[in-house]
């Protein structure tokens, strides 16, 4: 499943909607998470799951080509954790 | 930020009712679900992609009291963001919008 088939969903789900508008819901869905991570802002969706900002820590690692040591400095990265009906679910329990 | 934040910014852009503002937002949400459940990966591109792992049996220890326990084997949905938003939450800026 892709961006596009969420448009078409999206479409056939709500009436009087034109695709155009039905990119913009999708495209600023994905935008606004995006932005409040960016922001160092928590992202929380009920019964979905919820986004954050984890701090990795610097470290020393290597160049897996060359062996090379290399200083890997600390880092800002995205998590996701899936919500409770979402882990469920993909375990065949309903929600 | 929230679901009912996101219904909000759907509203302002779209300008239709709260109602189906919300819809479109919960329609979009159950489609990655489902999807998911059905054991079919999400990839949206320039943001990250969504997919089912099995993970086997293992043994595990209740953390409290140290009892050795049997974790049961089960599905886990993983997300694996794009270099996009890897960047954006790096660099602490917001992205410019996608252009559909």
């Amino acid at each position: 499943m892709t961006r596009i088939d969420l448009v078409t969903i999206t479409q056939e789900a709500i009436e009087g909607l034109n695709r155009r508008q039905c990119e913009v819901i999708v495209n600023s869905i994905f935008d606004a998470i995006r932005d409040a991570l960016a922001a160092g802002e928590k992202v929380e969706l009920r019964g979905f799951g919820s986004f954050k900002v984890r701090q990795r820590r610097s470290r020393d690692g290597r160049n897996p080509k060359t062996g090379e040591p290399v200083h890997v400095p600390p880092k800002t990265v995205p998590y996701f954790k899936p919500g409770k009906e979402l882990r469920e679910r993909v375990n065949g329990k309903t929600a | 930020m929230t679901k009912a934040d996101l219904v909000e910014l759907v509203y302002e852009r779209i300008g239709f009712s709260k109602k189906e503002a919300a819809l479109a937002v919960e329609t979009v949400l159950e489609s990655i679900r489902t999807s998911l459940i059905e054991g079919e990966m999400v990839k949206i591109v320039g943001f990250g992609n969504f997919v089912v792992r099995h993970k086997e049996a293992r043994k595990g220890r209740n953390p409290k009291t140290g009892e050795e326990v049997m974790i049961t084997p089960r599905e886990v949905v993983t997300f694996k963001p794009s270099q996009v938003l890897k960047n954006a939450v790096q660099d602490g800026a917001a992205g410019p919008d996608v252009e559909a």
